[in-house]
């Protein structure tokens, strides 16, 4: 969408992730979504008395990798309380970072070649979850909510963009290219229907070279497509308000899927006062550079990294094959490609294959080894297998795994010896003399109909280049 | 020496926390907060020129545990601390709107 009468929207955004720890942020207990409610606590992440929290070191190894991902400077840095009154925190109080972040700074370059600034990358822990019941009265009880506390303590982190993005598509592709920096250092599995990574948006319009107008911010936006349909609303829905004489009034809104609107949920008149202070149950954290280093050596290359090695081995890729490399990107199919391409298959059908038929067996794609997608795609090079029968041996490697020759005689694919094939031909041709003669004065369309009379004759088992050349040696 | 502690500071603060304070309690508590800081500020007659600023008395950095699985505790245990329970889940006086 663009805004007309010269109107431009300026969007930061907030990203929150949990991180893939075994544990929770200050305490042992299990970081697992889905438990049963309240089965994952203790003293510790219930806020009872007398409980102290204690760093989780992985959680703090996952945020340094974010942050080296980002070009962030990590920094020592402290903890700190952020006070509020909420039932979703039993403290009363969420442990954050304010002042001294562990990453600061720092830029993502996406896929446009636009880049989006990095103010910070910081700890914190995540809240309950809570429930409402229905309001009507018509339930017994529906004056209360409810609350479940697995959630409360899982290590969190906060990525705050630069207000840099101009657009709704490049929100979207910011957010697409953080969630694949996030999957790539294994800090998260992004997976935003789940809520492991949630979005919130700022969002102002001015006139272009303004300077920026009054912001408003969009909670929880829980999937690229609300993140991209609530940031068009609302820049249009201030660009309205303006333009009728109105003024924004910086609140927090919350978006509506359904209706697709944006509404008031909280009016900011003053500065929220956290009354923020150092937490005084936890020591400062300063990674040292030994520490630094060790992390920054365990950090896989980073999508963008990857998909250029992937495209400069495609000879001018086409855009299905750009969208293509998307896909084996963003599904850590990468791998594959590179293996098979290395076994000297042609590299659009390898690409084309971890695209398509790796993409459609992802839930089985342990049982693969690239040795065996490789083997198979040479197969189907090779003319050993029809372009149907490697799919099917890719999709039963996938389902059961096992060796692709293997797989492929169980599977009756085993090719014609030429002796046969050249049998079948010389067979179809005295069958055939009127289409034979047409073909050997020139009439290449006959090979088409040879090549599926062979395939009847053969229920299949011929491959369609063995054919032709078959019919050619005898022309 | 700064500001002295005004009255609608303590009145701010009292409502940040919850606390409902009296017209009279208001003023004690004014009264003893102001001599609190008062004190806390005589720090500003000190020549600090040469001392690194301290944010904790220890000296310790990086206390830090592995990422390993601990028992939580019992559900049953857990829930029966709570006034009120239900489906598992802690009940609650109905929240009214959204978390900050």
């Amino acid at each position: 969408m663009t805004l007309e009468n010269g109107w431009e929207m300026v969007v930061g955004l907030e990203v929150h992730t949990e991180l893939k720890t075994a544990t929770k942020m200050f305490c042992g207990c299990a970081n697992s979504f889905g438990s049963e409610p309240n089965t994952n606590v203790c003293p510790v992440c219930l806020g009872l008395p007398g409980s102290l929290p204690v760093l989780n070191e992985r959680a703090i190894e996952l945020a340094m990798a974010i942050g080296m991902a980002l070009h962030s400077r990590i920094a020592p840095s402290t903890f700190h309380r952020k006070n509020y009154f909420y039932p979703d925190m039993p403290k009363d109080f969420q442990i954050s970072q304010y002042d001294l972040p562990i990453n600061s700074g720092g830029y993502l370059d996406l896929p446009d070649g636009s880049r989006v600034s990095i103010e910070r990358a910081h700890l914190e822990e995540d809240t309950g979850k809570s429930t409402h019941l229905g309001g009507s009265g018509r339930i017994h009880g529906a004056d209360r909510s409810l609350v479940d506390y697995n959630r409360s303590g899982v290590p969190l982190v906060e990525i705050v963009s630069g207000p840099d993005i101009r657009s709704s598509a490049q929100a979207r592709a910011y957010a697409m290219e953080l969630r694949g920096i996030l999957i790539a250092t294994g800090a998260s599995d992004g997976r935003m229907e789940e809520g492991s990574m949630r979005i919130d948006a700022n969002v102002s319009v001015r006139q272009s070279a303004d300077p920026f107008g009054t912001r408003c911010e969009i909670k929880n936006l829980n999937s690229l497509r609300s993140l991209q349909r609530a940031i068009d609303y609302e820049a249009q829905r201030q660009v309205e308000l303006i333009e009728a004489g109105g003024t924004v009034r910086q609140e927090t809104r919350h978006w509506d899927e359904i209706l697709a609107v944006t509404s008031t949920m909280r009016i900011k008149e003053e500065a929220d006062d956290y009354r923020y202070f150092r937490e005084p149950d936890l020591v400062d954290l300063a990674p040292d550079q030994a520490w630094q280093d060790r992390v920054r050596g365990e950090l896989p290359a980073m999508p963008a990294e990857r998909r250029a090695k992937l495209s400069s081995r495609l000879n001018e890729p086409s855009d299905a094959q750009v969208g293509a490399v998307e896909v084996v990107i963003d599904l850590g199919l990468d791998p594959f490609v590179h293996a098979a391409i290395d076994h000297g298959v042609d590299p659009s059908l390898a690409l084309a294959r971890a695209a398509n038929e790796l993409a459609a067996g992802l839930d089985g794609i342990t049982r693969l080894s690239h040795e065996a997608f490789s083997v198979t795609l040479s197969m189907e090079q090779g003319g050993e297998l029809s372009a149907t029968q490697a799919k099917t041996v890719l999709g039963e490697l996938l389902a059961r795994g096992g060796d692709p020759k293997a797989v492929a005689a169980a599977k009756g694919f085993e090719q014609l010896s030429s002796d046969t094939l050249g049998a079948t031909v010389a067979e179809l041709i005295v069958q055939y003399p009127d289409e034979w003669a047409r073909y050997r004065d020139g009439d290449e369309k006959l090979a088409q109909f040879f090549i599926g009379q062979v395939m009847k004759l053969t229920k299949g088992q011929a491959n369609g280049k063995a054919v032709v050349g078959e019919l050619q040696a005898r022309r | 020496m700064g500001s002295p502690l005004r009255r609608e500071d303590v009145a701010y603060v009292a409502k940040l926390a919850r606390l409902t304070l009296s017209d009279a309690e208001l003023d004690m508590f004014t009264e003893q907060l102001g001599q609190v800081l008062a004190h806390a500020e005589d720090m500003g007659a000190l020549n600090l020129e040469n001392v690194v600023a301290t944010a904790h008395p220890f000296g310790l950095i990086n206390v830090v545990r592995d990422d390993i699985v601990r028992p939580s505790l019992e559900r049953e245990v857990v829930l029966a601390m709570a006034p009120d329970a239900r489906d598992g889940r802690f009940a609650v006086p109905r929240i009214m709107g959204e978390a900050p």
